[in-house]
């Protein structure tokens, strides 16, 4: 039989504690332990200097780390959901949004919009893990099917930076079929010879793993980012065996064969860059 | 018999909200017995029988008509009800099943296979959740891995080249959870099946049977013409697993049921599917005969439309039709299907005709 699985260190998405950064001055990581100097975590991509772990980060410090200063533009930033369900649980939807937005800052779950990498122009779309675990509900979808079409209509590289828990069930079958629009706008894409690069960060699962995050004509990873389709609790609870070592790590798909290359923070742009080159026109 | 079809079926697995059905079902049997016995008590009770079976009758429609979201899902799960091998034998002639994606193994969880409807050509996937234990364990309850939906793409791009139609049978809880499907990237899988679902040059026709299981139906549920049988149910997440996460416990799968809005009504109004296939008296479990012809009838008219239509324009319409799922105008949503209102109808009316007017001055 195999063991049961440490309810603390579960966040819902993935078997290791959380990566955010927590408040204050000074910071404990909590992969290695070691006491770090908030800014020097900065100016290190908010990667723990001692251990290499990537902490996750909001869109925005992502987009900042990726392209050329002050190059982003943004789109469909009002773009807002409708509730469609009027769903409600303990909780309405309606103010877990409101509340979701105040904390963020954000209207939803990705940041899209067009920006230069070292000068080649790419369609943007970021995800913001801190935004509903950045689940796809018919706003996602719509924002990233929009980046796409840009793509296509400008004839430019898209990039989508992948984190989700899922679908938003919140929204029932209309953040489900998000699945299938991005799909079939991509299918697009690819019919118009455009170039997707996929970039999976820490976590990258169901709906959105089972759409366009594993579309991308090359994969990329960040270090150790979860990637699946159903959460490990939920797969042992369902088999009750244990699970592989490095289970859903990006370490693991790779070895498996679906993603291209693990990529550190740090040199994720110039990696892009690189790629653009070879493929872009 | 028309009676009677609200009865037979059902036998010994009623479910919840059909505890009145029982009572009364149970008291037309005694009386039957009683009836039986006639020449020895000398009393005829067939006039109250024949009372009772119509009274039986309305309860049975008017229970059905008005099922919640919850008593859906259960029906959708009665385990009686006819499963896509149940269809296949009554609506499929001359089924040549194939096996294999070529890559890693057959998974029986998904069933695919060359087959005559109603004379037709066309190309089956279905979910294949299996009838006797035996058969429910071989093809894993219906829980497809990977190759299953690699099967299914690959039976898709053989009828593509021979130009035959699709028809997609949907009953599945989900695709499988397992440390193999994860190494094998069922998320990989389903994600093709969709990009390649969506621009397939060909008629393709879904019809949720049973359970719509998230990915795992949406993963052989990109097409045409969505069709949903009346009480069959087609959810982003299952309610138990949407009530361990936001009720904090999956005894609160009613609840979640409710607010999910699972139902074939529900999504005809989100504009998500195109057609409410209408189930026999009592649900498709009471008559799966009369269930099969209802589904076989589906398919065979809308197959007849949608090859009427031009492949490219078809593709097109798919696209445009998935495309307008969630459409947001800024700040405000617009879902499809969404009629506008009579006034509203009459007001642009009456607004283009000024125009028109404007113009012609």
């Amino acid at each position: 039989m195999a063991k049961e699985l440490p309810a603390a260190a579960w966040d819902g998405f993935s078997l290791r504690r959380r990566r955010d950064v927590p408040e204050g001055l000074w910071m404990r990581c909590q992969n290695c332990g070691a006491m770090l100097y908030r800014k020097a975590v900065a100016d290190n991509f908010q990667v723990c200097p001692e251990c290499q772990q990537h902490f996750r980060i909001d869109a925005r410090t992502r987009i900042e780390i990726l392209v050329d200063p002050g190059s982003f533009e943004e789109e469909d930033e009002k773009l807002e959901s409708a509730d469609p369900l009027k769903f409600k649980d303990l909780k309405s939807y309606k103010s877990r949004l409101a509340d979701q937005q105040k904390k963020t800052g954000l209207k939803d779950a990705v940041v899209c919009g067009k920006a230069f990498i070292k000068g080649r122009p790419v369609s943007l779309a970021v995800m913001d893990a801190n935004f509903i675990m950045a689940s796809m509900g018919a706003v996602v979808g719509e924002k990233i099917t929009r980046a796409i079409e840009r793509a296509i209509e400008e004839e430019i590289t898209l990039i989508i930076c992948c984190a989700s828990g899922g679908a938003r069930m919140m929204e029932g079958l209309v953040s489900l079929m998000q699945m299938a629009k991005t799909s079939a706008a991509l299918a697009k894409l690819d019919e118009a010879g455009g170039l997707y690069i996929s970039v999976l960060t820490d976590p990258t699962t169901a709906g959105v793993a089972a759409s366009y995050a594993n579309l991308g004509d090359i994969v990329i990873a960040e270090p150790e980012a979860l990637v699946g389709f159903a959460g490990p609790r939920v797969i042992w609870h369902t088999t009750k065996t244990e699970l592989p070592k490095g289970f859903q790590t990006a370490e693991f798909v790779m070895e498996h064969g679906f993603i291209d290359m693990i990529v550190q923070r740090k040199d994720l742009r110039d990696e892009l860059a690189r790629l653009i080159d070879y493929c872009g026109k | 018999m028309a009676n009677g079809s609200a009865t037979t079926g059902s036998s010994g697995a009623y479910l919840e909200f059909e505890k009145p059905i029982a009572k009364l079902e149970n008291q037309i049997e005694e009386l039957q017995l009683a009836q039986e016995q006639r020449a020895q008590t000398g009393r005829d009770f067939s006039e109250d029988i024949k009372k009772l079976r119509a009274s039986l009758v309305s309860l049975v429609r008017k229970t059905y008509a008005n099922l919640n979201a919850w008593e859906t899902v259960q029906v959708a799960r009665h385990q009686n009800r006819p499963v896509v091998a149940d269809y296949l034998d009554m609506i499929v002639q001359d089924f040549r099943v194939l096996h294999g994606d070529r890559r890693f193994r057959d998974d029986k969880a998904i069933i695919a296979g060359f087959g005559r409807i109603r004379g037709r050509k066309v190309m089956i996937v279905g979910n294949h959740k299996g009838r006797l234990l035996k058969e429910k364990v071989a093809c894993n309850f219906g829980c497809a891995h990977p190759e299953g939906y690699r099967k299914a793409q690959r039976v898709m791009k053989l009828a593509r080249k021979y130009a035959l139609p699709i028809v997609c049978l949907i009953d599945t809880s989900g695709a499988y959870p397992g440390v193999g499907s994860e190494e094998r990237s069922v998320a990989h899988a389903i994600a093709e099946n969709l990009s390649t679902m969506s621009r397939l040059q060909l008629p393709i026709v879904c019809v949720v049977v049973g359970e719509g299981g998230s990915g795992g139906a949406l993963g052989i549920g990109v097409g045409d013409k969505i069709g949903m049988l009346e009480h069959a149910y087609y959810s982003v997440i299952p309610p138990e697993g949407c009530a361990a996460i936001l009720w904090k416990s999956g005894e609160y799968a009613k609840e979640a049921a409710l607010a999910l809005k699972p139902t074939a009504k529900a999504l005809l109004k989100l504009g998500i599917i195109d057609d409410i296939i209408p189930e026999p008296l009592g649900g498709a479990h009471r008559d799966p005969q009369q269930a099969g012809l209802a589904v076989e009838n589906y398919i065979t008219r809308t197959l007849r439309r949608l090859c009427r239509v031009p492949v490219d324009k078809l593709v097109e319409r798919r696209y445009q039709k998935l495309r307008i799922i969630g459409s947001l105008t800024d700040g405000s949503i617009k879902l499809t299907n969404e009629k506008p209102t009579k006034k509203t109808a009459e007001k642009k009316k009456t607004k283009a005709k000024k125009k028109a007017a404007k113009n012609r001055a």
